[in-house]
């Protein structure tokens, strides 16, 4: 993974001395609360329901076992012994004191972390595929780019002020495992000729009120031009993005009021005044930071493990693990390995000190020392040689990972919600447990098949509902907790949005309205290969409709 | 006189800036910082006092009615109605990288400490700090940071090249 030089270094020592002079000055009353509020965001500090929240940025979901041993550290020391893996693939703290956060994020830079525009109208945190550099289907590495571009975004001066948000995500799979499609920028390398890779760039996607998938405004651009073809978007968008109202203010709206075609004719005309600058990336500058994600030091191993293969066919439990938790890799005689964070009874992507110290030492063990996040919640261990799968499983099993879950109805990805967040609606942790608790049978689980459930507590969306193949929303009405359902939402190449099943229900009934769906979807499918999601592009919103509202149920 | 930070120091600042409604016959003497509107209406007839007039605009105005004149413009300012509102920018780099602007580049309005290093990185050269706030103690965010990644109009060389070199 990348390393911090004495330039990095330099800079994040000057962020946190720069955050804590601000910290004081607030504290100071120096500072007014409307001026603070948006020099804290950008170090990634809320103040939520019960205190502030802190989220420090995972770069494209990247951690090594010191970084994670140091996230236990500060989970113990300043806060109540968790933190919450989030759906951006980053990590936050729930109960820090601000006085005591200048402290925190000089802990994280020990470790080359930070809360660096993890929160503001800025540019956030890149996010990438969790199976990144590994992956069987892999065509371009994306990490390398996703570290130019973090670097391009850190600090950057013209873009620290934009009208909102502004997120960006990039894949090299053959599969979309970075939701690309649901992102401000959405960036898909493929490879070019002479091996120089090319990006195609999707704008003004995105969840929240106003979902919408990007369209695809440049293909076959050289990686060189990505920073100054960036620069160029940012500056449209920066200038003619709504800043009047908040609910406006994203580039998809932007895109959609001017039409794509108009949006990128007039990044075009901004970009002629930079292609070709020195922003332009050198070979020299990509192989360097390609140097930083070279294959670890793999083992020549056979591609099969006759121990391992036994094991599957004697153990059903564990054959359950390795079909649902376990990935292909690129190198024979490996697999990558998803830890559930799942586990039903634990608020999904929230993790103990203890946990994460395990995570570390097992990233240690079996996996070259590093770990990643996956916008799903999960955390990952990337390489793991099949003869140690067993061994890996047994001690995962010790700490309550190995939910064999991945892909399945069970992995809920769901935002912390009413329990802690002071935007949200309507509690969604309680809502995932009970319908974890629904279809604990693992039989009934893996019957039903692939099938993404994403719950949000409210409409800014960041628990992904409007790209679940099932989405549930939180909404208030007249000041009581209510959920939405939508169907056939994907975030996948083939992305879609969610359609909305009808009238909303009571907590209480959530759960039983979801057996209904899946049993409809059971009674139609035409085979056990045809997934929820094929079923409902297939037959169409009617029949569920029909399902969960007809009476006598 | 006020005080501004200008080229990295505090000084008296002799400009008058006018506000957005006023007329032609309302200018005083002396050096004058006139809405973009009044000045393309009328710089044909201020010509003899074009070295003591400036120009100020908002985040939303398009500077390219300006592109024949940035060469004889001795001020620019660049009004911020408030400090989230980052579009001036985008507008200073326009000016700066694309139209070539080279006078002084001013930042007015709700300017304040913690911005000024990313103003300064756009290519403002000068600050009128917010009245309620000390331009003094402000000039120390100027150095918040000792480097950069990515290019910007104060270093068009990005981190990656000066790494190499």
């Amino acid at each position: 993974m990348y390393r911090y030089d004495q330039y990095d270094h330099a800079m994040l020592e000057d962020r946190v001395a720069q955050f804590r002079r601000q910290t004081d000055r607030y504290l100071a009353g120096e500072l007014r609360e409307d001026e603070f509020l948006p020099l804290r965001l950008q170090n990634g500090l809320y103040i939520q329901r019960h205190a502030p929240m802190l989220r420090v940025a995972v770069p494209y979901g990247l951690l090594s076992s010191a970084q994670l041993r140091m996230l236990a550290h500060i989970a113990r020391r300043y806060d109540k012994g968790y933190a919450h893996f989030s759906t951006r693939q980053n990590v936050q703290f729930n109960w820090p004191e601000l006085e005591r956060v200048p402290d925190i994020l000089a802990d994280l830079a020990s470790v080359e972390m930070h809360a660096i525009q993890t929160s503001g109208n800025c540019i956030r945190n890149i996010t990438s595929d969790q199976f990144a550099g590994v992956a069987a289907d892999e065509e371009v590495d994306p990490r390398p780019y996703c570290e130019l571009l973090r670097q391009w975004s850190t600090f950057h001066p013209e873009f620290a002020y934009l009208p909102r948000k502004f997120k960006i995500a990039v894949n090299g799979a053959r599969a979309d495992r970075a939701a690309v499609q649901v992102h401000d920028i959405g960036i898909y390398l493929k490879p070019g000729k002479n091996g120089e890779p090319r990006a195609s760039v999707l704008v003004g996607g995105g969840l929240g009120r106003t979902p919408a998938i990007g369209v695809c405004i440049r293909e076959d651009l050289p990686v060189a031009d990505l920073l100054t073809y960036l620069d160029a978007i940012l500056r449209v968008y920066n200038r003619y993005g709504d800043r009047k109202n908040k609910y406006k203010a994203r580039i998809k709206i932007l895109v959609r009021a001017l039409g794509a075609e108009k949006f990128a004719a007039m990044v075009e005309d901004e970009w002629q005044y930079m292609k070709g600058n020195q922003a332009t990336l050198t070979n020299e500058e990509i192989d360097r930071v390609r140097g930083f994600f070279h294959d670890p030091e793999y083992a020549s191993l056979p591609a099969t493990c006759t121990a391992l293969e036994q094991r599957i066919s004697s153990d059903k439990t564990f054959a359950a693990w390795y079909q649902r938790n376990t990935h292909p890799h690129k190198q024979d005689g490996y697999r990558s390995v998803t830890l559930s964070l799942k586990e039903t009874g634990e608020a999904p992507g929230d993790c103990t000190d203890r946990q994460m110290d395990a995570i570390a030492d097992l990233a240690d063990a079996f996996s070259f020392g590093e770990a990643r996040v996956s916008h799903e919640q999960n955390m990952i261990l990337a390489d793991v040689r099949l003869d140690a799968l067993e061994a890996l499983y047994e001690q995962a099993l010790a700490q309550r990972f190995v939910t064999p879950n991945i892909g399945l109805l069970t992995n809920i990805i769901c935002c912390p919600g009413g329990d802690f967040c002071s935007l949200s609606n309507a509690k969604s942790i309680p809502v995932a447990e009970s319908i974890q608790r629904r279809f604990e049978d693992l039989d009934y689980l893996f019957d039903i098949g692939e099938l993404d459930l994403n719950i949000s507590g409210c409409m800014n969306a960041c628990g992904h509902h409007h790209v679940g193949h099932i989405g549930v929303l939180g909404v208030d009405k007249r000041g009581e907790e209510w959920y939405q359902l939508k169907l056939g939402g994907h975030s996948g190449l083939d992305a879609s949005l969610g359609d909305i099943l009808g009238p909303s229900f009571s907590r209480e009934e959530v759960t039983d309205v979801i057996e209904r769906i899946v049993q409809l979807y059971l009674e139609q499918r035409q085979d056990p290969s045809e997934r929820f999601l094929d079923t409902y592009r297939r037959i169409g919103m009617e029949p569920f409709k029909e399902r969960v509202y007809a009476k006598n149920h | 006189m006020p005080r501004i930070i200008k080229n990295g120091a505090v000084v008296e600042d002799d400009w008058q800036l006018l506000a957005a409604d006023v007329a032609l016959a309302d200018l005083p003497d002396g050096k004058i910082i006139v809405p973009l509107a009044l000045w393309l209406a009328e710089h044909g007839a201020q010509q003899s006092r074009a070295e003591a007039t400036g120009i100020w605009l908002d985040g939303e105005e398009e500077p390219a009615p300006l592109a024949d004149h940035v060469s004889s413009l001795p001020l620019i300012a660049i009004n911020f109605p408030e400090f989230k509102d980052g579009r001036g920018y985008s507008l200073a780099r326009i000016l700066r990288d694309r139209m070539g602007f080279t006078g002084e580049l001013r930042a007015i309005g709700d300017v304040l400490q913690d911005q000024l290093f990313y103003l300064k990185r756009c290519g403002f050269d000068s600050f009128c700090i917010r009245a309620d706030r000390d331009p003094e103690q402000a000039l120390e965010s100027l150095s918040d940071f000792r480097e950069t990644y990515q290019a910007a109009t104060d270093n068009p060389v990005p981190l990656f090249r000066r790494r190499a070199g």
